[in-house]
């Protein structure tokens, strides 16, 4: 990456989003402009939405609804709150909320990296396809609904219906979980689920903060072929 | 002589089929669960008929004078509408819900016919992108194989609120139709049911709608055409809520459109028909001065060029069909009489789609009898289809004296009953009554 001085500034007050995004949509795999810092962003929506290249784009300021959405490849970094649905459906690449974010953060997301500093609202990693999701707060209600594939880690507690009608999303809690969704079970935290963590925990520059400390759920897998007698879970 | 004895006698409201259901669920304890809409008997567009010309107004002669057919869609704010030679499209269906046969057919027929055609839950197969000359892509609750590369392929996005079948309801695809390729593209182990989700995950309500096309716009640098599907329920309420949420195109689907899979409570009883819905859907588009700025697809029971034609009598631009497709590329042949009554059904019955076996091997992703249905010779009779219904359709338009079928209005049709002519806002023949109006 080039030094930051060397980033292409995009100022919003001045430059319309539309152009912005034009522009990064515009951008080859192999591009040399790979730095890219977005000033006075005003909590507007769909930032960054629909790169698909390898640069990083630093929002200075609070992002709206949708940032980074289906991002593929770049690195989006935050430098304030996102609102709903940031990384929602993310195929690849690294997005970055330096503040809190809204609800639904990471939603369907396939691949990549989401790390928020703060606290994420409800629904965070509903319908999650494989994307990890680091949490350094805690999580609102009804997190990782009917979440399919990938991790969910949060350093903080987690709000009530955790992973209802879950699939096989891995969820890592460090601290209190309010309660469990329909068919969310605690589940033994073995090697391979340690490994995994400490890679994550590591990606997402979580220092001191030992895999041991979390505790894991997953599916308990009894919904997964509609029965009557389980009617009532529903 | 013998004395006279009561015939035995069946109740109207407990009548055999209701029996037979209430016998069922004891049995059971679970609801039915079918493809298709609704069976019910529901005032539709046979309570409707064309005046044609008379001494007031004069016709275009049937083969030489010209009638359009063709027509824009997405010419609000894409930057890339879509053109089709005919307003007949194919509507939504899924792999998964379809073999890949059969959506490999749809693409070829509705190419053929110049028209477009539509991906379904479970994304985009290469299959039918590379069949299909115009391919709208379906932005559903459950996003399975949602992605951005498929978006910027695909011609335009509709985005999924409900359908007729099924408003308020998300989908079920069961686990006997879940093969290895259905299961990867929805990132789901093989062989569970697969629930798609009734609402979208991060958005909710109309302000949130418009949001979220406006990121779809500008994922796809406003080029694309943005649909807003919805089920007919509220339509005058829904169709506002569209236009004031962005959208290019609104499709309207009545509770005649099917399903691949949901409960038969649901599909009987919620929901209204396309008859009822269509008026309403009209009304908000003028209201807003934007009928015909914001194109209305409407579907749910289509069939023939009459039906064509009375949807675009009544305000639609174009309309979509889904079943009767389905029936072209051979669903519920007679000639598989014999499976289909090894299956305990008959043909023109056949609605168990959810389980996998049918033996016209569209509704199904059992590998041999998929392979059954030729995808160019099912995709020519699909376009054969097409072609009647454009030509019906034409041929009531000139006995109209229009020269677009888009030039048909509500002044041309009279209804049969009452009910049809309170619902669709036209007269009942013979009179000027027009039942309830009060618009």
């Amino acid at each position: 990456m080039p030094a930051k001085e060397q980033a292409i500034m995009v100022d919003l007050a001045v430059t319309s989003k539309r152009d912005l995004n034009a522009a990064l949509h515009a951008l080859p795999t192999n591009t040399n402009e790979t730095h890219w810092r977005v000033a006075n962003p005003e909590g507007a929506h769909a930032l960054a939405a629909g790169v698909n290249a390898p640069v990083t784009i630093e929002i200075d300021g609070h992002a709206g609804y949708y940032c980074a959405g289906m991002n593929q490849l770049a690195t989006v970094i935050v430098n304030g709150n996102a609102g709903v649905g940031v990384a929602e459906n993310m195929m690849s690449g690294r997005v970055h909320v330096k503040g809190d974010a809204s609800q639904a953060a990471g939603a369907t997301a396939h691949g990549g990296l989401l790390v928020i500093d703060g606290n994420a609202s409800a629904r965070c990693g509903i319908s999650m396809k494989g994307v990890d999701i680091v949490v350094k707060g805690s999580i609102g209600p009804m997190s990782a609904f009917m979440a399919q594939a990938g991790n969910l880690v949060v350093l903080g507690d987690a709000g009530e219906a955790l992973g209802d009608s879950l699939y096989e999303t891995r969820i890592f809690v460090r601290g209190a979980v309010k309660s469990l969704g329909a068919d969310c079970i605690e589940k033994d935290l073995r090697p391979e689920h340690v490994e995994i963590l400490s890679q994550l925990l590591t990606d997402a520059g979580v220092e001191g903060v030992s895999p041991s400390e979390f505790r894991r759920y997953g599916s308990a897998r009894g919904l997964y072929n509609f029965h009557v007698d389980n009617a009532s879970a529903y | 002589m013998e004395t006279p004895k009561t015939l035995p006698r069946f109740s109207a409201t407990f009548d055999p089929h209701t029996l037979a259901e209430i016998r069922r669920a004891a049995a059971t304890g679970i609801y039915d669960i079918r493809g298709g809409g609704t069976k019910r008997a529901l005032p539709h567009f046979d309570d409707l008929l064309f005046l044609g010309a008379s001494v007031s107004r004069y016709p275009l002669e049937g083969y030489r004078e010209k009638c359009a057919t063709d027509v824009w869609l997405g010419t609000r704010f894409a930057k890339k509408p879509i053109h089709l030679k005919t307003p007949i499209t194919i509507a939504g269906m899924s792999f998964g819900a379809l073999s890949a046969q059969a959506k490999e057919a749809l693409g070829r027929g509705a190419t053929i016919a110049g028209t477009s055609t539509t991906t379904g839950d479970g994304g985009m197969t290469p299959e039918e992108r590379g069949q299909s000359q115009t391919l709208v892509y379906q932005y559903l609750p459950s996003r399975y194989g949602m992605n951005p590369d498929d978006i910027r392929k695909a011609d335009a996005i509709e985005v999924v609120i409900g359908q007729g079948a099924k408003p308020g309801g998300g989908g079920m695809l069961l686990g006997q139709k879940i093969s290895d390729r259905v299961a990867a593209m929805r990132t789901l182990p093989m062989g569970i049911d697969q629930r798609s989700a009734c609402r979208h995950p991060d958005w909710t309500g109309p302000d949130d709608l418009e949001i979220k096309i406006e990121e779809l716009r500008e994922i796809t640098d406003w080029e694309k055409p943005i649909y807003v599907k919805v089920g007919a329920t509220r339509p005058y309420y829904d169709v506002a809520l569209a236009v004031k949420s962005g959208a290019d195109v609104v499709v309207l689907d009545g509770m005649q459109g099917g399903t691949a899979a949901t409960q038969d409570v649901f599909i009987e009883h919620v929901g209204i028909p396309i008859l009822a819905a269509i008026r309403p859907a009209v009304q908000a588009l003028q209201d807003l001065g934007m009928h015909r700025k914001v194109q209305l697809i409407v579907s749910g029971g289509i069939r023939n060029g009459a039906d064509v034609a009375k949807a675009l009598a009544l305000g639609a631009d174009a309309v979509a069909i889904g079943t009767a497709a389905l029936v072209a590329l051979g669903d519920n042949d007679p000639h598989l009489e014999a499976e289909y009554q090894a299956l305990g059904t008959t043909a023109g019955a056949y609605d168990d789609w959810h389980e996998g076996r049918d033996p016209a091997g569209i509704t199904t992703q059992d590998p041999v009898l998929a392979a059954r249905l030729d995808p160019v010779a099912a995709g020519r009779r699909l376009a054969n289809y097409l072609a009647v219904l454009t030509l019906e359709a034409q041929t009531i338009a000139r006995a109209c004296g229009k020269s677009h079928l888009h030039n048909l209005e509500p002044e041309d049709l009279v209804a049969l009953t009452l009910e049809a002519a309170a619902m669709a806002r036209v007269p009942l023949a013979g009179t000027d009554w027009i039942p309830g109006a009060r618009f």
